[in-house]
């Protein structure tokens, strides 16, 4: 299954050039861009790692390709998404965040019923790749 | 390809004399803007060239290999190492080799950290923000302390190496510092010296030069000299030139500012009526005269007095 997350994540996979002319554009509007991973896909799972420190600063897509290439090189079959912060006074978020790079294999999610007081039942979703730890999870 | 059609050809001289007029204007207000330094326009020109032509030759599909434009600027201080820089960013981008044309301007406190693990991301960091553009870093040689065999410099010159390698299209590197210091500093980093293909000397400026550099000071303030006051500057060149730490173009940006503190200190004290426009634009040969390179004569004078 599929994870949508984040900008973009109805579409196809975006190729490199268009990752390229996304991050121009964010160097454009001035938000600094910055690199997160994970391989815990649950939607609540808000705070990624961090790979390396936020970029502040660039001028060139160049800069943003290259630490994701190292990213892509290091955590290959991890989820990585790029986000960009705005740092107007008023606004001081992420303006935009997509994901980059995803695993190979998605497994999905289980849905978990469990039962409470009365005859009332509680839902929740798991997925089935973090049943494994950590480090494991994707082949 | 080689069999371009006749309209195909039009179109690319077309785009090449487009091309070439954009370069000719920047190489004249390069020419208008920089006093003397005739090798250093000399190298600049060539390396224009290269690329228009390097780019007609990749419109007929030959392809040379994108040219390695790293550069190694050699000078005394205040010889307009960093505003050729500047210029040079401006210039690449012109020619399309550089995308983005600014200038990211460091030294080795921008480079090297202070514990292990610092260096690294500190140079990866300014790579990043130079790409697209001109890295120049000043004083380059700091980077290579012999002396000390742990230290971290060694580090990020083995980073920018990697990076000026592999990612050529995506910045130029230009070091610069004095002249001999370089020179020993190419010398014990071989892997430096053959990645900068380019080495380009700056000389002293003469007497006259610095004259000339001092009236385009000037005008851009806003100021005149009277003729005696040229008089003047003319022979304070002459004793200053003779001086330590004499740092050519910078040493007249700073004797102006003192001569511009004494005009002004001139008039409030004169206090005497309407001040006219001339006098607020002139500056005397007494505001000049009053320096201290004048007093020093004969003694050793100290510092950028």
């Amino acid at each position: 299954m599929r994870l949508t997350q984040g900008t973009f994540s109805f579409l196809p996979d975006l190729t490199d050039n268009q990752i390229r002319a996304q991050v121009e554009y964010c160097l454009a509007e001035g938000w600094a861009l910055s690199i997160e991973h994970t391989d815990d896909p649950h939607p609540r799972n808000t705070y990624w790692e961090m790979f390396g420190t936020p970029m502040f600063d660039l001028r060139d897509a160049a800069g943003v390709m290259a630490e994701l290439e190292s990213a892509r090189a290091t955590f290959r079959s991890h989820y990585i998404k790029l986000n960009a912060f705005d740092d107007t006074r008023g606004v001081e978020s992420v303006r935009l965040s997509f994901i980059v790079n995803r695993p190979r294999h998605e497994p999905g999610f289980a849905l978990i019923r469990e039962e409470a007081a009365g005859r009332a039942i509680r839902y929740t979703i798991r997925s089935y790749a973090a049943e494994r730890p950590e480090g494991e999870r994707y082949p | 390809m080689t069999a371009s059609t006749t309209p195909g050809q039009e179109a690319s001289d077309l785009e090449a004399a487009s091309d070439r007029s954009k370069v000719d204007e920047l190489l004249a207000t390069l020419d208008a803007e920089l006093v003397g330094l005739a090798p250093v326009k000399t190298r600049i020109r060539e390396i224009a060239a290269l690329l228009l032509v390097e780019k007609l030759r990749a419109e007929v599909g030959l392809t040379g290999g994108s040219p390695s434009l790293h550069m190694s600027f050699t000078g005394n201080p205040g010889t307009g190492k960093t505003t050729v820089a500047l210029r040079m960013a401006e210039i690449l981008h012109g020619l399309g080799y550089v995308r983005k044309g600014h200038l990211v301007a460091v030294t080795r406190d921008d480079l090297v950290g202070q514990f292990i693990g610092h260096t690294a991301p500190k140079t990866k960091d300014v790579l990043k923000r130079a790409m697209g553009g001109v890295l120049f870093i000043d004083e380059a040689y700091y980077l290579y302390r012999p002396e000390n065999e742990r230290d971290y410099g060694q580090e990020a010159i083995e980073i920018m190496l990697q990076v000026m390698e592999d990612q050529r299209d995506d910045l130029v590197v230009i070091v610069a510092g004095y002249k001999d210091r370089m020179d020993r500093f190419f010398q014990s980093n071989p892997g430096m010296s053959s990645r900068i293909a380019h080495h380009v000397d700056f000389p002293d400026y003469t007497p006259d030069e610095l004259l000339a550099i001092a009236q385009l000071m000037l005008e851009q303030m806003q100021y005149r000299l009277s003729d005696s006051a040229r008089r003047t500057l003319i022979e304070y060149i002459g004793i200053r030139r003779q001086q330590p730490n004499f740092a050519n173009a910078r040493s007249m940006r700073n004797g102006l500012d003192r001569a511009r503190l004494r005009q002004a200190n001139r008039l409030v004290e004169a206090r005497g009526g309407q001040l006219t426009r001339e006098q607020l634009m002139t500056i005397e040969a007494e505001d000049i005269r009053a320096s201290r390179v004048f007093a020093g004569q004969g003694t050793a004078a100290e510092g950028d007095q």
